[in-house]
This record gives structure tokens, sequence and C-alpha cells, in this order.
């Protein structure tokens, strides 16, 4: 045997060792809790074979404790970059089976590599959490790895997209790398996300929750709106990423990869979806699906704040984001969440050059006390501050109600929309009728001898005056009205036109949005 | 999400046909405050109680010490007046949100 030959088994057997992690016993428990291993992950979500593992040999730096005693293959955590769908992405996976994934400075400093790896390249970060959170042993050693992932995450964020899956617990300060970076993926059963456990809120508060109900995949993806996508396997959380990663550029310099255009092809009537009756609900997927190419809508926060739509589609090709007011649900209001919601995504948008096309159908802002003591001035605000910071096209499309600050919100004219088109059936008012002649009309109606009728007479007058689309066409703020089914001809026209916008902002450091 | 769940739900005046959140649904319908009533705002345990019922008290006067979260809060009157109810022991472990004392305001 020549001596390179042995080097070459001494590495293999190395190479061996490192990667079994923690070792079958601690491999077993993982497989008991329904999960994937790291190591499993990675190579499942990546493409056959693209995966390049860095740093396998790192180990921990613990002196205390007993640790200077303990080997933690890989210190917990497995980093390299792949591919998907051909495109490059740098990705770490923390290992449950070493020391229960707990982060250690050397943990964060592999961490920290790749995602300055994935910066200066220009490619997606995918973070795999699942960690018992900071390795004590470590002391302020763990805290100074946290903190220095959630710079990156802050100097990455806009620059390259930031992807996070929930796959297992992710406790503590642990939450705030997910939290900064674009897209938090969780699943049924396995993601557990939360500041403080169930253990010492009970302790502290008296108040006595399991960790689904306090911190599980449905609590983030319905309550918190933490979580951007949810799956019932991570299988299915795999083909999501997939899904999204194809829908968006790889940096902030680049488009999204185009493919070839296709026809919508949900068997549905765009005429027919949207009821003339502007009291009666509908689903706004169902006006997306007559648009997109293929109809192949990528929702993204579906549970949560369902009042507002928002998602990735692709109009002949190319990417674009949809924001779309969804009058099924809370009548498809702008409230505290949906105006959050809607703003960061638009932000998203915005950052990595997908043109933005918005649906609008709702009847105004939320009223009631909870909303205004929950701050829906502010919140509403980030809506306006999105849209009018935007500088990548933007196209709105209004199918019915546009009423009042809801109006101006939803990328009116005034805040710098390209291209308004709207719909015959569209109202744009500053509320609606029965509000607006109760106001106006307050005299004549209190004077009537039939209030009822008189109201319903100047119900009538207001709405034949101002519910419809002319009045604002009338002074530009609308630029053509269309008929419905020729909305996909237009969008694409809009789109087309504006593959060369260009639009200057004053120098600044940054903007200071009300978040 | 169950088209049959359609509910009527006014904004400005209107009627709408739509669905509701939990979110929506859970929310808390707000009530005035009493300004003489004293809550607790965290769980925690009276380690000393200054008034009893009967008592005048002046606004910023102590009525009693919660310890909450290992910090000894002192509880000051919010309102002077009458102090009309004393629902709390010293040496109680109450919860959130719990009425520690009336006061009738003059």
């Amino acid at each position: 045997m020549t001596s390179l030959s042995k080097n070459i088994q001494d590495l293999r057997e190395r190479k061996a060792l490192v990667e079994m992690g923690g070792g079958e016993a601690a491999i077993e428990k993982q497989v008991a809790m329904g999960k994937l291993t790291a190591r499993e992950r990675i190579i499942t979500l990546l493409d056959k074979n693209s995966f390049h593992e860095y740093d396998l040999f790192v180990d921990h730096d613990g002196r205390d404790f007993g640790m200077e005693n303990k080997v933690l293959h890989g210190d917990g955590v497995i980093t390299g970059t792949g591919t998907i769908f051909g495109a490059p992405v740098c990705i770490y996976a923390q290992d449950f089976t070493v020391a229960g994934g707990s982060l250690g400075l050397k943990h964060a400093r592999k961490i920290t590599k790749i995602m300055d790896h994935a910066l200066k390249m220009k490619c997606p970060i995918i973070g795999i959490n699942d960690s018992g959170g900071a390795r004590i042993q470590e002391g302020v050693g763990a805290l100074a790895g946290y903190g220095e992932i959630f710079y990156r995450n802050t100097i990455c964020s806009g620059v390259i997209p930031q992807i996070s899956l929930i796959l297992g617990p992710c406790a503590g300060g642990a939450v705030y790398s997910p939290a900064l970076t674009d897209f938090v993926f969780v699943v049924e059963n396995i993601s557990k996300m939360f500041i403080t456990g169930p253990n010492v809120i009970k302790t502290v508060l008296g108040e006595d929750i399991s960790m689904e109900d306090l911190g599980g995949a449905r609590v983030h993806a319905e309550i918190t709106g933490n979580a951007h996508f949810y799956a019932q396997s991570e299988l299915e959380c795999f083909d999501q990423i997939k899904k999204l990663v194809s829908f968006i550029p790889w940096n902030n310099m680049e488009r999204a990869k185009s493919i070839e255009a296709k026809e919508p092809s949900a068997k549905l009537n765009i005429e027919q979806v949207v009821p003339s009756d502007p009291k009666k609900p509908y689903d706004v997927r169902d006006v997306i699906k007559c648009i997109v190419d293929d109809s192949d809508f990528l929702e993204v926060q579906e549970l949560w704040a369902a009042n507002i739509v928002i998602g990735f589609g692709r109009m002949g090709g190319e990417t674009v984001g949809f924001v779309a007011n969804q009058p099924m649900v809370l009548a498809g209001v702008l409230d505290c969440d949906s105006s959050d919601k809607a703003a960061r995504f638009i932000r998203f948008c915005d950052a990595f050059n997908i043109p933005i096309i918005t649906l609008e159908d709702m009847p105004g802002y939320l009223p009631g006390v909870d909303q205004e003591h929950a701050g829906v001035i502010r919140h509403g605000a980030k809506v306006l501050y999105a849209y009018s910071e935007a500088t990548v096209p933007k196209v709105t499309v209004i199918l019915r109600k546009a009423y009042g600050g809801g109006y101006i919100a939803m990328n009116s004219r005034h805040l710098g929309a390209d291209f308004m088109f709207a719909w015959p059936s569209a109202e744009i008012a500053v509320m609606g009728p029965e509000g607006a002649a109760n106001i106006i009309f307050r005299k004549e109606i209190m004077e009537a001898e039939d209030q009822d009728a008189m109201r319903q007479e100047k119900v009538r007058e207001y709405i034949e005056k101002f519910a419809n689309p002319y009045v604002a066409a009338s002074k530009g703020y609308i630029d053509s009205v269309i008929e419905p089914k020729e909305t996909r001809s237009l969008l694409l026209h809009a789109l087309k036109l504006s593959a060369l916008k260009s639009e200057a902002r004053p120098h600044k450091k940054h903007g200071i949005p009300p978040f | 999400m169950d088209k049959n769940e359609y509910v009527d739900f006014v904004v400005t005046a209107r009627k709408y046909k739509t669905l509701l959140t939990k979110k929506y649904l859970a929310r808390e319908v707000w009530k005035k405050p009493f300004p003489g009533d004293v809550f607790s705002v965290l769980p925690g345990t009276i380690i000393r109680l200054d008034v009893k019922e009967g008592q005048e008290v002046k606004e910023g006067e102590l009525l009693l010490i919660h310890e909450a979260m290992k910090m000894q809060n002192r509880i000051v009157a919010p309102v002077t007046g009458v102090i009309t109810e004393v629902c709390i022991n010293e040496g109680d472990k109450i919860s959130k949100n719990h009425l520690m004392v009336k006061i009738e305001p003059k």
C-alpha cells in the first residue's frame, strides 16, 4: 500500500466518524422524534450529489465543566454549499444528535463563515434550525456566537435571500436569527419556537400551556405571523423551499430566472369570479389564478392575516409578487396584521427586483378599539411606506371597492403606481355609499318623514354619482377602465413596458419606516 | 375555509358577507376601566398589606407590596378616596389581573 492510499484511507475513516454526528443512539432518538438527521435534510433538500461540506473537522473550544474532554463532531452543525434546481446556495443545518445541537462559539463561527461566503458569492443562505439553545457551559461565548449571526442576518438582508427552516426546537435568543430572515418554514409537530418555554411561563406566570400551543408550527403560521410557510412533513417543507427558490433571484443585483411563458390553466371565468354586488365575498386567489402563467401561484403566509393575500406567480415567464385584498376574510379590510404582512412582502419584492401587482377590493381599515390600541396607525403606515419606497414596476388593478385610506394605501397613483387599471365594477370613494350618505345627507334624512326611505334614496344617489371608476378616471388617477378579461394581456403589456424602469430617489443612508 | 360560515360584518355602515379569523374572534372587547380598581399586572405574592376597608387613602400612598419577577413592587393608590374592599391578605399568591383593592374616589 502506498503512503498516499494510506492517507486517503485515513481521511475516509475520519470523515465517516464525524459524519455519524452524535452516534447511532442519538440518531435513533432523532428518528424516533419523527425527524430526519441534519445530513439527511441537507442531502434531501439540495440537488443530488451537489452538497459540498465545509469545516467538517471543526471542534468546539469549551474549556470548563468537563467540556475539554468531550468530542463534539462538527461542533453540532453541518455547513456547506450546493444547488437547488441548479441555483447555488449556502446552507447550514444544526445537528441535534450532537449535544442537542447546542450553540457554542465554534458552532456559531461555522455558521457565520458560511454566511460570509454566501454574501461574498451573492447566493441565498438557507439555515436549518434544530437546537436546544445556547451551550450553557460556554457562557458568554455562546451569546457572542448568536450576536455574530444576527449581525450577519442584518447585513445580508436585502442583498441575498435568507431562508430559515425550524425543524426542531428553536428557543430563547436563537429565534432571532430566523426572525431576521426573509422566509421562515415550519413543520407540524416538529417546529417549536418561543422566547421562554412552557416551564418558565408556568413558574413565573402560572399559565399552563403545552409547547405545541405556545409555539408550535400552527401557532406561528396562523397567530404570530413568524412563519411564512407551513407544512405537514419535512419532505413537503423541502418541496415548498425548492419552489420558492425557483421564484426568487440569487441576489439583489439579479432578476429571478425566467421560464417559458404559459397561459393560465384554471377553469375559471374571470368575469364570473367576482360578484357584482360589492358586499358579496369571493376568493381573490381565483382572480390571481385567472391571471398568472399556468395558474401557478405560491402563496406566502397563507394562514396568517388571511384578509390579505401575498405570494409569487409568473407573468410571461417572469416572476411577479402579488398583493391582493381578500374579501372572503374580514371583508378584506386592512388591519395591523395584514398591513404588516403586505408591507414586508412589498419590501422583499422591491429589494429583489420583483415587480408588484396589486389587486384591490377593500372597504377600508378595520374599525375597533382593539385595532386602534394595537397601533393600526403605525402598522397601517407601513403599507404606505413600502409602496411609496418601492421602485420596482408597480401595477394596480381595482376590482371593486377602493375606499378611503385603503384606496390610497393599496398602491394608488398618488404613491407612485406606474399603471392604474380599474374594472367597470370599481368604486373609488372616500367611504362606502351608506356611510357617506349618512354624513352628507344627515339633515335631509333627519327631517324626512320616512327616514329609511330617504336614506335609501340618498345612498342610491351617492352610488350613482361616486360608486364607479369614472370620477377617478376623469382626474387621471386611473389610466384606463378595462374589461376583466383584458386584465392579463394589459398586465403583460404593463410589465413589458416597465422592464427597463428606473426611478431615482434622493440619497440617504436609509429611510425610517414605522416599524 | 368553510364558505358556509359567512357572517355579516360591518365596516363603515355597510354590511359585508365574509369569514372571520380566529384571532378576530378571540380579541378582547374593551371595557372602560374603573379608576379606583387596583389590579395585579403580574402573578406574585402579597408580602405586605398596609390598608384596610374603610380607610381613607391619598393618591400615591402605599397600599401593599406585591413581589413578582423577583421584584418587590410598591403598589400605590391610583386615586384619593376611601377603600371599599380589600380582596387579598398578606401571604396570598395571586395571578395576573387579580383585583387587589377597590377604592371609591373622592
